[in-house]
């Protein structure tokens, strides 16, 4: 049978916003994972991703182009940048656990600049002061009407998970706020 | 916006990321199958509603996902605390009395 050949493409390609002291960007394509573990299989989940799942609330981890964000206590987002696949490592990990490839539910949106923390609080209502979300932090939360992942990359940079039927809302949303800086 | 403290989190995330999910400590009977429809409508509709103390069962939806219980006062709307689910009702005697001193000194007012 003949392999199909799909086209990809990012919902945001080619959209760019923001001004003097801050941009927003679509994130490169990446492959994401809904990872889902209970206590006992994090050593052998973790060995087969080839980094230890984070265990404290808003914890990530970074190894590479691999990154695993903690959303709760048997909860994690996988988010691969370069072209190991994580479904395909997961696999060799026999210890019981549910992983499910999202890489085209979500897409992401990065928000760079010093005024980043006043843009996403335009529509987020956590404290993202770096005291309370320190460069790593990360959270599952609300901004505007939808649910994100945000992933604090560096004191000025988010990385803004979202679902991809959200992510014109998501855009514009973070346009609109960056307009009234 | 109310802050409240997911226990899971360890924090105070805004009321936003949170869902109220009904009256908490209510235990499935574990012979359901043979329970009276009365009983059962009692088990599975019926719930007290007081005004005042209320234990809840809320779900951090938008943060960490887990479900949790609360201790809520249906009159000043504050929480007076939160716990894992699983872990036994908290005694919250001291609190809600100091609850109560704050809410009657409100209606005082009015
Ligand atoms: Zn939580």
């Amino acid at each position: 049978m003949a392999e199909a050949q799909i086209a990809r493409e990012l919902p945001l390609a080619g959209r760019a916003a923001g001004g003097a002291s801050v941009s927003i960007t679509p994130a490169e394509p990446a492959m994401r994972v809904s990872l889902r573990a209970p206590q006992e299989s994090i050593a052998a989940v973790s060995k087969g991703l080839g980094i230890d799942l984070p265990t404290r609330p808003k914890q990530s981890a970074v190894a590479g182009a691999r990154s695993v964000l903690w959303l709760g206590p048997d909860e994690w987002l996988v988010i691969e940048e370069g072209d190991r696949d994580p479904m395909a490592d997961l696999a060799r990990a026999t210890a019981l656990h549910s992983a499910v490839d999202v890489s085209h539910r979500n897409t992401a949106i990065l928000v760079t600049g010093t005024q980043v923390a006043d843009v996403l609080n335009a529509g987020c209502p956590q404290d993202l002061s770096l005291e309370a979300f320190p460069v790593g932090a990360c959270s599952r939360t609300v901004m505007g009407k939808i649910e994100v992942v945000l992933f604090r990359t560096a004191e000025d940079a988010f990385r803004v998970e979202c679902w991809r039927s959200f992510s014109d809302y998501a855009f514009e949303f973070l346009r609109d706020a960056a307009r009234g800086l | 916006m109310l802050l409240i403290h997911c226990p899971y989190c360890g924090e105070e995330r805004p009321e936003l990321e949170f869902r109220h999910a009904g009256e908490a400590h209510i235990a499935r009977p574990e012979n359901i199958a043979e329970i009276s429809d009365e009983d059962f409508a009692h088990y599975f509709f019926y719930r007290d509603n007081p005004k005042g103390v209320t234990f809840e069962r809320w779900r951090h939806m938008h943060g960490c996902g887990r479900f949790f219980n609360a201790v809520r006062d249906s009159v000043s709307d504050k929480f007076l605390t939160t716990y894992k689910a699983g872990e036994p009702k908290p005694d919250i005697a001291d609190a809600a009395n100091e609850n109560q001193i704050n809410t009657s000194k409100g209606q005082g007012a009015k």
